[in-house]
C-alpha cells in the first residue's frame, strides 16, 4: 500500500497526527441523525480529489466511487456520518426547550451535560434540580427524561425562539482530548472513526471498483445503509464501525464486549447480522500474517449497517471492522488511538488482499458455488 | 421419508453455517433437477425448468444453536444465543459443534433463582482443563448446536432441528418425485432463518417467481393444558393464514384448501399468534410477491426433541405436488 510505509509502529506511540487531526475536525462537526449535512460538507472537500466521482442520494447518503483497475467485482466500505443526539419538540413558556432523545441515549448520561443546538450551534445545557432541593425520594430515584430541559438562557419562549426551533437537532457539545496513555476522546467517535478510516482507504485504487458509502441514520435503524446498499448493489462489503467496549471493574471477562487497546474487534454475530464466514476468515488470517492485533467482539448486542447491507439484492457478504469506545453513545467517548490505527492497518491489508479472496469465492456470476 | 429426515436433522447447521446441510440436501436431488446452485447468503436453490409459472417453494436449512463468545482461564465457553434458545430448555443439555467436540451446558449454581438464569450466567463445559486446551477445540465465534439421535415411534419422529429439516426434507422428496408440471420450480433451502428471515429476503429477491410458499413447522395445541391453538398432531398439514411475519395471500391460501379437497388429503387452517415464517419476508420482497404457507404440526419446537407425525409430512409432499401442478 503506498501510505503504509509513513506509520511507524503504533504499539511505541507513533501515529500519523493528520489522521487524529481529521478526527479531531470530524468530531467537532455535529450531525445527529437526519441532520449530518455538516459532516457529509467535511467528507465531500477532503475526498473529492481522491475519487473518481461523488453523489449524494435523496436520504443524504454520500456514495463515493473509485474504478478498479481490473476485477470485475464491487466492493462497498460503510461507515455512518450520524450520531446520537437530541431532537427540540417544544418550547416552554419559560424558555426551556423539550427534547426527544434521537438513537439510544440513556438518561442518566443527559443530567448537566453541554449541547449545541441546530446550524447556529446555540449553546445550551440540560438542566436539573439541585441536589440541595431534592427529596429523599428524589435523590434514589432515577431522573426521568420527561423530566429533563435544555436551557439555552432564553428569557422566555419568545426569546428562545428568535435562536432555536422545534425539529431543530442537539448534539453533545465537547472537545476533542487526546490524554492518557493513547488514549483520546471525544463525541461521536461512534461513527466518525469509521468515516476517518474510509476517507483514507480512499487514498488507494484497488484492482476491484471501490464504493465508499457514508451512511445516514444509523443510530434510528440502520436506514441510510439500506437504500444505499440496493443502489450499489455490491459483492462484498466491510463496515467500518465504533463498537461498544466496556472493560473495566465491576465486569467479568466474558460480558467485556471489546477491550480497549486490544486491537479492532471482529463481529462474528450481532442483533443484526452473522458475517460471512469466509470474509470473517479471510480479514482473521490478514491480521495474524501481518502481525496486527486484533479481537472478537464478545457479546452479540447491537447492530450495524452490515445487517442491512447483507441482505439487501441478492446477497451481499459483510464483515465489520470496528474500534473499540468506552462510554459509547454518551456525550464522550474514549477511544485507544493504537485501536485506531490497527484498524486502519488491518482495513489496508485486507484490500490489499482481498483481490485474490474474490477471485477464488465468485467463481462464477451468480456469486455463490454452482454444483451442476 | 424418515430416512430422509434422519439424514438431513444429522447434519450440523446453526444459522450462517449451513454448509453440511446444503451439502447434504445437493447429493440427494442434484440429479433430479435442471441446475443448482447456492448465492451470497449460503441458500441452495434447486430449479426444475418450465415454461409456466415460477412457483418458489422455501424451507429453512438453518437450526438455532449457541455462539461461543469468550473461553475463560479454565477452559469453559462462554456462549450467546443464536436464534429463540431458552435458556432454561438449554440447561443441562449435550451440544456438539461442528468438528464433533461435545459440550454441556450448565450455569452459575449460587444464583439465587433460575429465572435470572440467563445465557451471561451460564456457561458450556467441554471437558478441556485450561484455556490453551480449549482453545485447540474450539474458537471464539463457532457455534454449537443440540445433540441427539433422531426416533421413529409410532409413525412419529422425535429429533432436534425438525424446524425445519422436515421441511427441507419434504422439498427434497417433491424435488425426487418431478412432478409433471409446466410450472418452473424453485426449490429453496434458505439460510439465517432463526435470527430474522434473512435468507429468504435475498433468493426471493434473486428469482422473482410469481408466488411463493414457504415450508416450515407449526405449534401445535393438543398437549396437556397448554396454549389454546388450533393445529393438532396428525391431522394433516397446516394452511397458512397468518402468523406474526404474514398474512397469507388469500388466493394461494384458497388453492392450497382446494387442492387438499380435490386430492382427498386431510389439512387444517392454521392461525399463528406468536411467530414467523419465510414467507415474511418474502411476500414484502421487491414489487410484491402473492405468498403462503404450509405448515407441518410440531410439538416442543425450538428444544432438543420436537415431535413431528410422518402421515402429516408425507401429506404435505401430496399437497404441494398438486400445488404445483395446478394452473
Amino acid at each position: 500500500m503506498t501510505e503504509q510505509g509513513v506509520y511507524k509502529d503504533p504499539t511505541s506511540g507513533e501515529y500519523p497526527e493528520y489522521l487524529i487531526d481529521m478526527l479531531k475536525e470530524l468530531t467537532m462537526a455535529d450531525g445527529v441523525s437526519g441532520d449530518e449535512k455538516p459532516v457529509r460538507d467535511f467528507i465531500i472537500d477532503q475526498i473529492r480529489d481522491r475519487v473518481d466521482s461523488w453523489h449524494v442520494d435523496n436520504m443524504g447518503n454520500l456514495i463515493a466511487f473509485k474504478k478498479g483497475t481490473g476485477l470485475n467485482r464491487k466492493v462497498m466500505l460503510a461507515a455512518h456520518m450520524d450520531e446520537v443526539g437530541l431532537l427540540i419538540t417544544g418550547i416552554n413558556e419559560n424558555g426551556l426547550l423539550k427534547f426527544k432523545a434521537v438513537g439510544g441515549i440513556e438518561t442518566r448520561a443527559l443530567v448537566g451535560k453541554r449541547v449545541r443546538i441546530g446550524k447556529e450551534r446555540v449553546p445550551g445545557v440540560i438542566g436539573c434540580k439541585p441536589i440541595h432541593l431534592q427529596d429523599a425520594a428524589e435523590r434514589k430515584s432515577p431522573v426521568k427524561k420527561s423530566g429533563l430541559t435544555i436551557d439555552i438562557g432564553a428569557k422566555d419562549r419568545e426569546q428562545a425562539e428568535q435562536s432555536v426551533a422545534v425539529g431543530d437537532t442537539a448534539a453533545f457539545a465537547y472537545d476533542p482530548v487526546e490524554f492518557g496513555e493513547h488514549k483520546f476522546m471525544a463525541k461521536a467517535l461512534d461513527d466518525r472513526v469509521g468515516c476517518v478510516l474510509l476517507m483514507e482507504l480512499f487514498k488507494n485504487r484497488y484492482p476491484f471498483d471501490l464504493y465508499g458509502c457514508f451512511t445516514v441514520q444509523e443510530e434510528i435503524g440502520l436506514k441510510g445503509a439500506k437504500a444505499a446498499s440496493f443502489a450499489v448493489s455490491p459483492d462484498t462489503a466491510i463496515v467500518l464501525e465504533g463498537t461498544t467496549c466496556y472493560d473495566l471493574t465491576g465486569t467479568s471477562e466474558h460480558m467485556m464486549s471489546t477491550r480497549l487497546g486490544d486491537g479492532p474487534a471482529l463481529t462474528v454475530m450481532d442483533r443484526s447480522v452473522i458475517s460471512d464466514r469466509g470474509l470473517y476468515k479471510f480479514i482473521t488470517q490478514t491480521a495474524e500474517e501481518q502481525g496486527i492485533p486484533w479481537q472478537v467482539k464478545r457479546t452479540i448486542s447491537g447492530g450495524t449497517d452490515a445487517g442491512r447491507i447483507q441482505v439487501s439484492g441478492t446477497g451481499v457478504r459483510v464483515c465489520t471492522i470496528a474500534v473499540p469506545c468506552r462510554y459509547i453513545h454518551t456525550p464522550v467517548s474514549v477511544m485507544d488511538k493504537r485501536d485506531f490505527f490497527h484498524a486502519l492497518k488491518l482495513a489496508e491489508a485486507t484490500l490489499a488482499g482481498l483481490n485474490n479472496w474474490l477471485r477464488e469465492t465468485y467463481q462464477n456470476q451468480s456469486g455463490g458455488e454452482s454444483n451442476v | 421419508m424418515f430416512d430422509t429426515i434422519k439424514k438431513l436433522v444429522n447434519a450440523f447447521g446453526p444459522s450462517g453455517c449451513e454448509k453440511q446441510v446444503a451439502e447434504v440436501i445437493t447429493q440427494m436431488i442434484k440429479d433430479k433437477v435442471d441446475e443448482i446452485y447456492t448465492d451470497a447468503m449460503g441458500n441452495l436453490i434447486a430449479v426444475k425448468k418450465g415454461s409456466g409459472k415460477k412457483i418458489m417453494l422455501a424451507a429453512h436449512m438453518d437450526e438455532i444453536g449457541l455462539i461461543v463468545s469468550y473461553i475463560d482461564e479454565k477452559g469453559f465457553l462462554r456462549f450467546g444465543t443464536v436464534g429463540g434458545v431458552s435458556p432454561l430448555i438449554a440447561l443441562g443439555q449435550r451440544v456438539v459443534f461442528e468438528n464433533g467436540t461435545t459440550g454441556v451446558v450448565w450455569y452459575e449454581e449460587n444464583l439465587e433463582n433460575m429465572k435470572d438464569a440467563k445465557p451471561d450466567k451460564m456457561y458450556i463445559d467441554i471437558a478441556a482443563k485450561s484455556r490453551d486446551e480449549a482453545m485447540k477445540m474450539v474458537n471464539v465465534g463457532d457455534m454449537a448446536v443440540f445433540a441427539g439421535e433422531p426416533v421413529e415411534q409410532n409413525g412419529r419422529v422425535i429429533s432436534k432441528a425438525l424446524d425445519d429439516r422436515v421441511g427441507c426434507a419434504i422439498l427434497a422428496e417433491l424435488a425426487m418425485k418431478r412432478p409433471e408440471t409446466d410450472n418452473e420450480i424453485y426449490y429453496v433451502f434458505t439460510t439465517q432463518e432463526e435470527v430474522g428471515l434473512r435468507g429468504a429476503r435475498t433468493a426471493a429477491f434473486g428469482i422473482m417467481p410469481d408466488l411463493a410458499l414457504a415450508i416450515d413447522v407449526t405449534r401445535t395445541g393438543d398437549t396437556p393444558s397448554c396454549t389454546h391453538r388450533p393445529v393438532v398432531l396428525g391431522e394433516g398439514p397446516a394452511v397458512k393464514v397468518k402468523d406474526s411475519s404474514v398474512i397469507a395471500h388469500p388466493r394461494i391460501r384458497d388453492r392450497l384448501v382446494d387442492c387438499a379437497k380435490e386430492n382427498g388429503i386431510p389439512y387444517q387452517l392454521e392461525v399463528l399468534e406468536r411467530g414467523g415464517t419465510d414467507a415474511g419476508s418474502i411476500h414484502i420482497t421487491a414489487g410484491g410477491i402473492p405468498t403462503g404457507a404450509v405448515s407441518i404440526p410440531s410439538r416442543f419446537i425450538h428444544c432438543p426433541a420436537e415431535m413431528i407425525d410422518l402421515n402429516d409430512a408425507e401429506n404435505t409432499v401430496r399437497l404441494l405436488e398438486a400445488f404445483v401442478k395446478a394452473r
